[in-house]
């Protein structure tokens, strides 16, 4: 099996009396895309925040390639490429959509102790953004304010957003949601698209999409893993059928 | 020896006396402050108007109790109107407009005392029942009011704890402070309940400005110095936390007391008396910041942070 | 559109300033050059605060220290005998820069209220510094016998050299702080203020962009306290009381949050108010108290947006 890119072994978090990560060791392999599904509360949002360092584990552990960023912030954890989407959209409503991806790119390009020249019309930081804007299918747009963007565009600018970071490790905290069909439909093939060019962490609750996607799923119900696998195994499995596919497994 | 613990009780009495005052400055805000997440600069005018009211229907009756509920009176009335006319609008504002606003009002009430009352200070007397000294240990006289002062702001201080644990509002005031959508979605009435909890903060207020008289100057922009320290008090202790109040309070409250009596002769001991005289009270003047900075340093959240926020 | 109008305002604001001292004199009236030379200050201040403020989203309560900071630099050296005004100048504005790094690394682990009330409370501890300090006149003040020494060419003594001299900072000042806002730090500056959880998931470490934004706003607002000790030859600890802050404060609101300019206005409309005010009536304090609230409850672009047409900081702002 090739080396993991993302590991955490028994990673455990309680709020007081309530555990929301309950021994949780999960494998995360290069350019895979891992789905992680679940019912609601099942403590999904709580891994991603762990995963991306928002939030600190009481115990257990967290690897990227091989080093222990368990005890790393936020921030680092970013620098080393790791990126993250939220579940609520989380934009820079205020400016342009090319300045929001600019500002992505800007986060990698070195320090910002840069006082003088003006950033907007940086080409190395403006160039990048247009290119990962267009893959996104958001070029007409560059220059509208973001919060005038519709859900599915805002959506699809958080995704350009970390995109424009050239992460090694995505992690996606339910992409799709609020999003018509066909809004839906679009984020799936662009994810498609980036499939072996980066590895992702991909929580979501559009079945459709994680069986299209997902070249591993791993199922969580209050906080625990019950079952992980290829989807072919998690479809045929009583207990996750049990426990959150119900009868209308596909 | 028996002299150098005398004046170290002492301090602490002082201090403690201090404290409570704080306290009871700090408990409205801190409350205020979490259940409405309203952050008021003009809690100390209601300070101020306690004070005022209280030193003015003194002087005309003569009798403290007679004075202690006016006080109360005034700064509910007087918060009820501020919560009406200025709060309602600032609750869903950002911190800064709420801080500019009540500003604002802080302008404008210490204007209004000059003109009411002059701008030359008003004298309180500390009165009759409780004028004098009580022997604590022996050869060490204590104000009997300022024991009654503490007396007066641990037993508020205890009733506010059953108010809080132990009653129904009690409950609704810590729900609020923890989930008001939810509150409000229960049926409970929550613009009644700000308007309580506003009001309960203001006759706080107003308590500590009117044991205050006697023993402080009351004139205009008194309110401003106690709120200042108040709000270190509730950084220290922690917002929407009363027992964090409660212990940092009497925490400020004893520092600053010991910093101004004991910095300046213990300098003095390994300085010359000339530079102890200005560093001494310079220190002392800024100890309690220090304080504040140090524990912000180890616990930026305060000594009993608010859970879940 | 805006542009155009905003080029107009400051244009004609700025060239009003130039004339202003030659027409003030003409007509014999000299307070007026004072009295501008005050809000020129003052709209140093402003703009050094809206710098964290309006653009940074950090609300400081307690800008009025840095400038008490950079007069009593000022006001302490000429004590001494120091009068060089290179040196104090240097000293005021290192002054200022190493009292804002102290406590911006202690404010800045917080935020929102408990970040407003910790500026708050040590601008209250160096107002009470101030006080306590009796070989510098303690509550009543220093008195500076002489002005900063410039040489013979820049005699900070002559009220309308005075004026041109603080005139020009500010021309100075608005120009570098309109390139700073365009920069990389100005726009990481202001995607903190949109949203600083975004910022530090894209990888940006914010405490140490915030802290430097935090050090450059109060030394500029220390320059402005020791331009300020020139004008009034004396310093004091009201120079740092509470409530000045609250006027810097307002200054920016009145003007327009986040526009540079406004602040400039501000400073005019809030000093020119004070004035008038105070000579109608004593109690002008009762007046401007409710004006300012009203203006917090219901303006939402302050002056400059007013008269050009754009939002600013808060009139932008999205729920």
């Amino acid at each position: 099996m090739a080396e993991a890119l993302l590991e955490t072994r028994d990673l455990c978090k309680s709020f007081g009396g309530l555990v929301v990560t309950d021994a949780v060791s999960l494998v995360v392999t290069p350019g895979e895309i891992h789905a992680i599904i679940g019912p609601n509360g099942a403590g999904k949002t709580t891994l991603i925040a762990e995963l991306a360092g928002e939030l600190r584990p009481d115990s257990g552990s967290i690897h990227f390639a091989g080093a222990d960023i368990t005890r790393l912030a936020m921030a680092r954890r970013a620098a080393l490429g790791i990126a993250r989407s939220f579940q609520i959209t989380s934009i820079f409503r205020e400016f342009s959509v090319l300045d929001n991806v600019a500002m992505a790119v800007q986060a990698h390009a070195g320090h910002s102790f840069r006082f003088w020249r003006s950033a907007r019309r940086d080409a190395r930081l403006r160039d990048p953004a247009r290119q990962v804007l267009a893959k996104v299918g958001l070029a007409e747009r560059a220059e509208s304010r973001a919060a005038a963007l519709s859900h599915g565009e805002k959506r699809a600018l958080e995704i350009a957003m970390v995109l424009a970071t050239r992460p090694r490790l995505l992690l996606l905290d339910e992409p799709m949601a609020g999003m018509g069909p066909q809004d839906a439909a679009g984020m799936v093939r662009l994810l498609a698209e980036l499939k072996r060019q980066v590895t992702m962490v991909l929580v979501e609750h559009d079945m459709d999409a994680v069986f299209a996607l997902a070249d591993r799923i791993t199922v969580m119900v209050y906080g625990r893993i019950i079952a992980s696998g290829t989807p072919d195994a998690i479809r045929g499995d009583a207990e996750v059928r049990r426990a959150y596919l119900g009868e209308a497994a596909a | 020896m028996g002299a150098a613990m005398t004046a170290v009780l002492e301090q602490l009495l002082n201090g403690a006396q201090f404290g409570v005052m704080l306290f009871l400055m700090a408990a409205g805000l801190t409350l205020i402050f979490g259940i409405m997440n309203l952050i008021n600069l003009a809690h100390g005018s209601l300070y101020m108007a306690g004070a005022y009211v209280a030193a003015a229907t003194f002087a005309a009756s003569g009798s403290f109790l007679l004075a202690l509920l006016a006080a109360l009176a005034a700064a509910v009335a007087l918060g009820a109107a501020i919560e009406i006319v200025v709060f309602r609008t600032l609750y869903d504002r950002e911190h800064l407009d709420q801080v500019l606003a009540t500003f604002g009002l802080i302008l404008f009430f210490n204007e209004l005392v000059r003109m009411i009352w002059g701008a030359t200070a008003l004298y309180m007397q500390v009165p009759a029942f409780l004028a004098g000294h009580v022997e604590l240990l022996s050869g060490s006289p204590y104000p009997t009011y300022r024991l009654a002062v503490i007396g007066a702001g641990l037993a508020v201080a205890l009733l506010l704890h059953l108010l809080i644990a132990r009653t129904r509002i009690g409950m609704l005031i810590r729900a609020g402070a923890s989930n008001r959508a939810m509150v409000d979605a229960l049926g409970v009435n929550v613009t009644l309940l700000y308007t309580l909890v506003f009001a309960l903060g203001a006759a706080l207020a107003a308590f500590a400005g009117a044991m205050a008289g006697p023993i402080f100057t009351v004139e205009s922009g008194m309110g401003e110095s106690v709120l200042i320290l108040a709000f270190v008090v509730i950084v220290i202790g922690g917002i929407g936390s009363l027992r964090g109040a409660f212990v940092a309070a009497l925490l400020v409250g004893i520092v600053d007391a010991m910093g101004r009596a004991f910095l300046r002769p213990l300098l003095a001991s390994f300085m010359s008396h000339a530079t102890a005289d200005n560093a001494g009270p310079a220190l002392a003047s800024m100890l309690i910041y220090i304080l504040m900075a140090a524990i912000l340093l180890i616990r930026p959240q305060g000594l009993f942070p608010p859970r879940g926020r | 559109m805006s542009v155009a109008r905003r080029s107009l305002v400051i244009g004609v604001s700025l060239a009003a300033l130039a004339v202003a001292p030659a027409i003030a004199l003409a007509a014999g009236e000299p307070f007026y050059v004072t009295l501008l030379t005050r809000i020129m200050i003052f709209a140093i201040a402003a703009l050094s605060l809206d710098l964290i403020l309006g653009y940074g989203g950090l609300v400081s309560f307690g800008h009025a220290a840095y400038l008490g900071i950079g007069a009593y630099a000022v006001g302490i050296l000429a004590f001494h005998g120091i009068t060089s005004g290179p040196l104090q100048f240097a000293v005021a504005i290192l002054a200022s820069a190493a009292a804002a790094a102290m406590i911006g690394a202690v404010s800045l682990r917080t935020s929102g209220v408990y970040f407003i009330m910790i500026t708050l409370a040590f601008a209250q501890m160096l107002y009470f510094l101030a006080e306590s300090l009796n070989i510098y006149g303690g509550d009543d003040g220093l008195n500076i016998t002489q002005p900063s020494n410039f040489g013979r060419l820049v005699d900070l003594g002559d009220p309308a050299t005075l004026y041109y001299v603080v005139l020009a900072v500010l021309l100075v000042l608005l120009l570098l702080t309109r390139q700073l806002i365009n920069s990389r730090f100005g726009l990481l500056v202001q995607g903190v203020k949109s949203n600083e959880r975004r910022m530090a998931a894209l990888g940006f470490p914010t405490f140490r962009y915030k802290l430097a934004a935090f050090i450059l706003s109060g030394t500029i607002c220390g320059l402005a306290g020791a331009l300020f000790a020139n004008l009034t030859l004396f310093c004091s600890p009201a120079i740092m009381h509470w409530t000045r802050s609250g006027e810097i404060m307002m200054m920016v609101i009145l003007g327009g949050m986040g526009s540079l300019f406004g602040p400039v206005l501000g400073a005019a409309l809030y000093l020119l108010l004070e004035t008038l005010l105070s000579g109608a009536t004593e109690h002008w304090q009762a007046i401007l108290g409710p004006i300012l609230v009203l203006v917090v409850l219901f303006s939402r672009s302050g002056f400059f947006g007013m008269l050009t047409g754009e939002r600013t900081a808060r009139g932008r702002a999205d729920g």
